[in-house]
């Protein structure tokens, strides 16, 4: 009977004090992975459409101020100016704030569950590089994001920073070579993020199906490629006098 | 294969006990014959051992063919040891050569504290049992087997998570000590059954809530599937994923008996 099995002798181990406390879903860790899954599909969003937008450098001065401009009209008249913009700076920041909040609750669970380390250092088999970096990984996004604000939206730390002149700023700041190699290896960082992120989604969300699993890796690799190709392709661009 | 003599070195952790302090001692383990099991090849390093007078390295085992998952320690920094779906007892000297040296650990996490050497405390995987890894049923004479259809590849499927032993690597192996692969395969097991079904949603919330008390989170590295000795599917882990967040929303009084 389930009765007997409740008195325990005082020493048993398994009757310290409880890793997880609380309830709900957000207090579980599998309901953290569920936002941490959610949120990164965000910000993934975000990442390629911002990758893709970036493209019109390679149409000149003229189409990439616009695009900049036409993304501060969007929904107007029906809305004031800027007011789908901060509607979608609103969402990104509520998600960067999600995705590190869960990320940091889980890694403290982590660090919990084993308090003292293997002597000698294990031998993986399966988990791989990015795998094992993602905290690294994620760190190192996140201070270029943060620089990454200062340079092209808030301008300052951009000393040739020109309100509403997109085209310009960028090619000011990528002729920086040490602000342009920081920018390439924030974004190899973002790679190796979104290697292990993109796949291991499908098994946070409980989307796994026999007939598309052999697909998750693939579209992690293609996504991966195609965001970071792009990116690193314009201080590349501008270092080498593509565009100027 | 045939038959050789090889030579190791042991370096093993000794723990008296629970709160001492553990260190790897070096022991010499000349004259090993390459049929022998691990545990075999640590019998006869014992016997040794106990010839010299000295404490003889304590291990859990029981059954010695892979089914009652007593056994398990980390070798050479893997669970379970260098091959494949295997159980310590299971892993034959035939995959070491001669003059190597093989470290010996115990599995660590938080909730599996080491009793002594090698043998640690696995209670917490009891407790995830207990919260919902049965089904509440009348006992008593064995129903008619065919009076509840159950389709063959979810028989198959369900039989695949049941063939966990509940050994601990998964959770030895997993950066993060997470027990996932254990908990996911005993909630599949049952929750694939229609025997399960009608505790399916209590089931899998109690165990997982369980479960986190215990253990860390999954990060899907996938190293738990890597050294399951029943190579167990991190596909069930996706499974218990979806049951846990659908167990959030169910309208019990409402929730019909299948997914």
């Amino acid at each position: 009977m389930a009765q007997a099995t409740k008195t325990r002798p005082d020493a048993d181990p398994t009757q310290q004090r409880p890793l997880r406390r609380g309830r709900g879903l957000y207090s579980s860790a599998v309901g953290k992975k569920y936002v941490m899954a959610i949120t990164g599909i965000v910000l993934m969003g975000y990442v390629l459409a911002h990758m893709v937008g970036n493209l019109k450098l390679y149409q000149g001065a003229e189409h990439m101020n616009a695009y900049g401009e036409w993304l501060r009209e969007i929904g107007e008249p029906a809305a004031p100016r800027e007011f789908l913009l901060w509607v979608m700076r609103v969402a990104l920041i509520s998600a960067a704030l999600l995705h590190l909040h869960a990320a940091w609750g889980l890694t403290r669970l982590n660090w919990a569950a084993r308090q003292k380390r293997y002597a000698k250092r294990s031998d993986y088999i399966a988990a791989d590089f990015a795998s094992r970096t993602m905290r690294w990984s994620g760190i190192i996004v996140l201070a270029f994001v943060l620089f990454h604000l200062a340079d092209l939206t808030f301008g300052t730390a951009n000393p040739d920073f020109e309100y509403g002149l997109v085209y310009q700023n960028v090619v000011a700041s990528f002729e920086r070579p040490v602000v342009a190699v920081f920018y390439i290896v924030a974004n190899l960082a973002l790679g190796v993020h979104l290697y292990h992120g993109a796949w291991s989604i499908f098994q946070s969300l409980g989307a796994a199906n026999p007939r598309f699993n052999a697909l998750r890796r693939g579209f992690a690799i293609a996504f991966t490629l195609v965001v970071v190709g792009g990116n690193v392709s314009f201080p590349i661009a501008v270092m080498t006098g593509v565009v100027s | 294969m045939s038959e050789q003599v090889i030579n190791l070195t042991l370096k093993v952790w000794r723990q008296p006990g629970p709160d001492a302090e553990g260190e790897f001692k070096e022991y010499d383990a000349p004259g090993i014959n390459t049929e022998m099991s691990f545990l075999e090849m640590l019998d006869v390093v014992n016997e040794r051992l106990i010839e010299r007078g000295e404490e003889p390295i304590a291990f859990d085992h029981d059954c010695r063919e892979g089914i009652c998952g007593s056994c398990g320690m980390i070798i050479n920094g893997q669970a379970h040891g260098p091959m494949r779906n295997t159980a310590t007892c299971q892993l034959h000297m035939r995959k070491f050569a001669d003059g190597d040296t093989i470290v010996i650990e115990p599995f660590r996490a938080t909730a599996f504290p080491v009793i002594r050497d090698l043998v640690v405390n696995r209670s917490a995987f009891d407790r995830i049992i207990e919260a919902g890894g049965y089904i509440t049923a009348p006992t008593g004479s064995a129903p008619e087997a065919n009076l509840i259809p159950v389709p063959k590849e979810v028989a198959d499927t369900a039989f695949d998570a049941a063939a966990c032993i509940g050994c601990g690597a998964c959770v030895a192996a997993c950066p993060n000590g997470a027990a996932q692969l254990f908990t996911a395969a005993k909630v599949a097991h049952l929750n694939l059954l229609p025997q399960g079904q009608p505790e399916r949603w209590t089931r899998v919330q109690a165990m997982v809530d369980e479960m986190e008390a215990h253990f860390g989170s999954c990060s899907n590295h996938r190293e738990c599937e890597a050294v399951c000795p029943k190579g167990i599917s991190i596909d069930f882990i996706a499974m218990m994923n979806r049951d846990y967040l659908k167990a959030q929303f169910k309208n019990r009084r409402l929730a019909s008996q299948s997914g």
